[in-house]
This record gives structure tokens, sequence and C-alpha cells, in this order.
């Protein structure tokens, strides 16, 4: 079933803030496989230029996918999650996102479109922290593969 | 555990088009997905739940995209030093990795090679990544400022 189309441009609140912990940054390079040091030690970080631990590229992931959440599970969007993929994957950073920060999400309803009978549909999550400096823009499209 | 030594910037200035970075190999098993799952949230069951996976017409449980993302970032960022190099980042994810519960699960080989010198002593870089004969990823890029 075709996606309504004026869900586009749709925006959504801010996401309550994240605060980010070195603890949470460790275990998810650990479960990358990603022994960079300055993804652990604040030193190793500080001598990188950064005031503590940042974290690798497709951690913000973490936050924009819950934040996404909201439109994906929206039943006025009528998504069928359980054919959904994630087709596409993109971020452009400002800075790494790092230890201490306090960061919150706008979601956006960037594009939605139907393709060959499968539905997709791309979302925009501008990540910046609390004092509203931007810190990354993650754009996630989902595909939800048609009945075939 | 091994533990990478952050550098110095690499120079623009040193770099041309066609330089290639070391490519590198990764493994990915089941206990990797569970990891992944618990460090991002992503539970969704054709990550750990084979029979979840099959029903819904997949060979096999497959890896996060985002998993597969995150190896080729490595060939980036361990060519580079520091990963906050890396001001823009993008893959299209292609194929499925499947990742059998056989003791071996999947591998993935990523190479990458700067494609273009961009302005303000920025480069792209575009990745392959393959798993067997078939490439995972497409349009994977990244844009790194060099010093």
């Amino acid at each position: 079933m075709a996606l309504d189309p004026s869900f586009a441009g749709r925006v959504y609140p801010p996401t309550a803030p994240y605060q980010v912990g070195r603890e949470k940054i460790r275990e998810f390079a650990e479960a990358i496989g990603d022994d960079h040091l300055a993804y652990r030690d604040p030193d190793a970080a500080k001598a990188l230029g950064h005031p503590d631990v940042i974290a690798p590229p497709t951690f913000p992931i973490v936050l924009s996918m819950r934040a996404a959440d909201q439109v994906v599970s929206d039943p006025e969007l009528g998504l069928d999650y359980s054919r959904v993929v994630h087709g596409e994957q993109r971020f452009e950073y400002s800075r790494p996102v790092r230890a201490g920060d306090r960061l919150t999400v706008v979601v956006k309803v960037a594009n939605i479109r139907s393709v060959a009978g499968n539905d997709i549909i791309t979302t925009q999550g501008e990540i910046t922290t609390e004092d509203g400096e931007h810190v990354v823009t993650a754009y996630s499209t989902l595909v939800a593969r048609g009945e075939s | 555990m091994a533990l990478s030594t952050p550098r110095q910037r690499l120079s623009y200035d040193t770099i041309e088009v066609g330089t290639r970075l070391p490519a590198q190999s990764f493994s990915i098993q089941r206990e990797n997905l569970i990891r992944y799952a618990g460090a991002s949230g992503d539970f969704n069951p054709i990550h750990w739940n084979e029979r979840v996976a099959v029903s819904v017409g997949l060979p096999n449980v497959i890896a996060h995209g985002m998993v597969t993302m995150a190896q080729a970032a490595r060939v980036v960022t361990d060519w580079v030093g520091d990963p906050a190099a890396v001001v823009e980042y993008g893959v299209r994810f292609t194929k499925p990795v499947a990742v059998p519960d056989d003791g071996f699960g999947a591998r993935v080989e990523v190479s990458g090679v700067v494609a273009e010198k961009l302005d303000g002593r920025r480069v792209r870089v575009d990745l392959t990544a393959c798993c067997g004969d078939e490439k995972v990823l497409s349009a994977a890029r990244a844009v790194v400022q060099l010093g």
C-alpha cells in the first residue's frame, strides 16, 4: 500500500536530551570491533584536540534511529515495519559526537516515494546540543518491500 | 587487545587521486550481531533470530547494515588517524550479508581509493565492500578533511 505522500516535510518534536557517556561509546566501539584509542582513552582523544573521548562516525545512528521511530511507528503513516529494510544511510558532521554531550534530535520526513511497488521513506535527523550547536545530520532511507 | 595509536593527520599535498587506502578484512559472526544489537538498540529479530529471518524470505540471519557501514568506515579512519577528519559519510545497502551459525559467519572485504580532491583540503574516498563475490555496499563515499 502506498504511503501517504502528504507526510513529506512533516517535522516531529525534539527528542528528550540524550546524555552521551564514555562507557556507552566504549561499548559501541567494542561492538563494531574498533580499537581506536580516541574512543576509549580521554588522553588519546585530547592528544588529537578533542575535549573528551569521541564516538565512531556511525554512533549517531543510536540517536537518529530511536528518533525516527516516531515516524516509522506513526499509525497514520501506515508503514509495515516487518517488511522494512535499511536502504541508505548518510551522515554530515560538524564535529564528532563526544562524551559529555547532551543531544536532541529533530526528525523531518525528507522524502516519500513509491518505486516498483516498494514504499521508500527518507528521514532527516538534525542532532544538536541542548544549546543548539549542530553536531551531525543523519539521513536514513528505509524501504518497505512490496508484497510480491 | 592491540590498540592502534592515533597519529597526525595526513597532508592534502601528499595525496593524489588514485591513492589506495590499506584494505581490510572483517569477520562477522552471530556474537558480533548480538553485541551490536545491544550497543545500538537495534533489536530487529532478522539480525539474531534465524526462524524470523527465514520467515520473511531472507536466506539466514543477516548483519545489520550499520555493522558493515561501521567496518567500512574503519578503512578511512585507520588511514587518516583522527576519526574526526570524516566530515561526510554515506552508503547504500545493496545486498544483505548473511551470517550463518556455522562457526565462521561472514567475511567482508573493504577497500578504498581517493576518487577526488576537493576544495578546503578535503578529499572524497570511494569504498568497496564485498562479501564473497557480491558488493554489499554501493555509493559508499566519505569526505575527509586532510591537514
